[in-house]
């Protein structure tokens, strides 16, 4: 009984996840990409995913979204199963891949078109672009936009759906140092309006320190989480705290990192 | 001598027009060194046929003779170009209705795609022209065979540049689209056909310039109407004028069916920067 009442407790749960992948060179052979992943987040938590390049973060997050299938383990939003994609698990990539052939406007619709609820919810279309302050662009073509205004409508367009789980796949990683530092207090700003639990995967320790409440550190080869980290500071931030460097030192100590010079 | 009457009384009335019409005058500004190498070329052909008699009568008339024949025969010439158009249109929207369908489906279905590529890759690349005698045999009239091979002509491209556009659809826009909620028909209509559209309309050229072709060859020898019935007929009582005049007409008809093609495209397509210019 005690189970079923942490399992209610928490947005995403995750156990036992393994994932292996053909290698393309070398058929019949797998690669283990993904092994023994445990890990759960609190409804309205904002965790963050960190690791070096190629540890299997995508990978995981496309398990949670239901486009790829585990090998085994055990994937659980609230109660139910994850079998397949769904309108609760959002997912934002780095390229905002906005519709090119839908105006802004019919970008953020998209959601509701594809679940048929257009008619009665399209008073919330006008309160996602005005969340992302993007009403001035409604009819604009997504060509016409930059980098930064892209990925608010593509966070406007997963969010309309009231997604139970919102999945962060690197969203700022293409956008310049200041128009991200902007974008991070942006999604800080839509978490804290929506309450919307959020799982972001980045490579940027800075940004997962000053966005995330815990952040889970992944080891390449296979992909493990390795390492949990509450950070307990109160926002917002300052990048430049000692407490804020502290957390800093400890993950790039546990990757490795820190301390090493130039041979 | 009625040649040049006509093209002085056209630059007078233009020049007159241009002082009130200022879009007028701009195009004109911008066209005028056409207008001049055009009027210039039309000399050039008048003064080596009618002039010097440098090509052979009856085949090379001058382009005074092109005139009265276009003058002289309108009657016959608006009623072949009418029969062409009507025959056109049917033959072209019968084979991008199919070719659509048949591409939308190869391009989606992987099972589809296993049994219709081969058939498509085998008897596709044969032009339409090449099933004349046996749709000849097979149609009951001339007119139905004639728009069936039309039809055929554009079924092919539409075909392939759809399947290959549904097929190549960026993976990631099905993938945002499944995470938003989407089903098949979401996925089919909403993401795989719009992005293929750039895709869809190569193949709507390709099949527009394979139905010109057709037309004129299934015209020439099957059925009794249209512009390329018009041009053997004529060439028949020798009468190379005419042959000429149906010529001009042509030139006129196509390029103002593609130009229509081309603002329809602009028209679908605003949302892609940096489209091809006709």
């Amino acid at each position: 009984m005690v189970m079923t009442n942490v399992a209610a407790a928490s947005a995403l749960r995750v156990h036992n996840l393994r994932k292996s992948f053909e290698v393309p060179d070398a058929p019949g052979t797998t690669r283990l990409v993904l092994d023994a992943i445990s890990f759960s987040i609190a409804a309205g938590e904002l965790v963050s995913l960190v690791g070096p390049s190629g540890c299997g973060k995508s990978t995981l997050l496309r398990l949670i979204a239901g486009l790829d299938v585990p090998d085994a383990g055990e994937l659980m939003v609230g109660e139910q199963r994850i079998v397949g994609p769904s309108a609760e698990r959002g997912l934002v990539f780095q390229d905002p891949n906005l519709f090119p052939w839908l105006t802004v406007r019919r970008n953020i619709e998209a959601g509701l078109v594809a679940r048929g609820v257009l008619h009665e919810k399209r008073h919330e279309v006008d309160d996602f672009m005005r969340l992302v302050g993007l009403e001035a662009f409604a009819s604009a073509y997504p060509h016409h936009l930059s980098g930064g205004m892209s990925q608010r409508v593509a966070l406007a367009r997963a969010l309309i759906n009231h997604p139970k789980v919102l999945l962060l796949d690197e969203p700022l990683g293409a956008l310049d140092a200041f128009t991200r530092m902007r974008m991070q207090d942006e999604v800080l700003r839509l978490w804290e309006n929506r309450r919307t639990t959020m799982l972001l995967v980045t490579h940027d320790i800075d940004e997962a320190i000053y966005m995330s409440d815990r952040i889970l550190i992944m080891t390449p080869a296979p992909g493990r989480i390795d390492r949990e980290i509450d950070i307990d500071l109160a926002r917002p931030r300052d990048r430049t705290s000692d407490s804020f460097l502290r957390f800093r030192s400890e993950i790039l100590e546990h990757l490795h990192f820190a301390g090493k010079t130039a041979a | 001598m009625l040649l040049f009457w006509e093209i002085l009384g056209v630059s007078i009335v233009l020049a007159t027009a241009q002082r009130f019409w200022i879009t007028l005058r701009q195009w004109m500004r911008h066209m005028w060194p056409i207008f001049t190498a055009a009027i210039l070329l039309i000399g050039v052909w008048d003064v080596i046929t009618l002039g010097f008699h440098l090509l052979p009568l009856p085949y090379f008339p001058g382009p005074a003779a092109v005139l009265r024949s276009l003058i002289s025969d309108r009657a016959l010439l608006l009623d072949s170009t009418w029969h062409s158009l009507a025959l056109l249109l049917s033959g072209y929207t019968l084979g991008v209705i199919v070719g659509l369908v048949s591409g939308v489906c190869i391009g989606w279905s992987t099972s589809v795609r296993y049994w219709g590529m081969p058939l498509l890759k085998v008897v596709g690349p044969i032009p339409a022209t090449a099933w004349i005698p046996l749709a000849m045999v097979v149609s009951p009239s001339g007119i139905v065979s004639a728009a069936g091979l039309i039809a055929l002509a554009v079924w092919f491209p539409v075909t392939m540049l759809t399947a290959s556009g549904i097929s190549n659809t960026r993976a990631s826009y099905l993938d945002v689209a499944r995470t938003l909620g989407a089903g098949r028909t979401y996925l089919i209509f909403r993401v795989a056909i719009p992005a293929a559209v750039p895709n869809i309309f190569i193949g709507l050229f390709m099949g527009l310039g394979a139905s010109f072709l057709t037309l004129v060859v299934a015209e020439s020898v099957g059925v009794k109407s249209g512009l390329g019935w018009y041009v053997s007929w004529a060439q028949g009582w020798a009468e190379y004028g005419k042959v000429y005049a149906a010529l001009v007409i042509m030139a006129v008809f196509f390029s103002t069916v593609m130009t229509l093609l081309f603002k329809l495209r602009d028209r679908v397509l605003v949302w892609q920067k940096g489209t091809i210019k006709w």
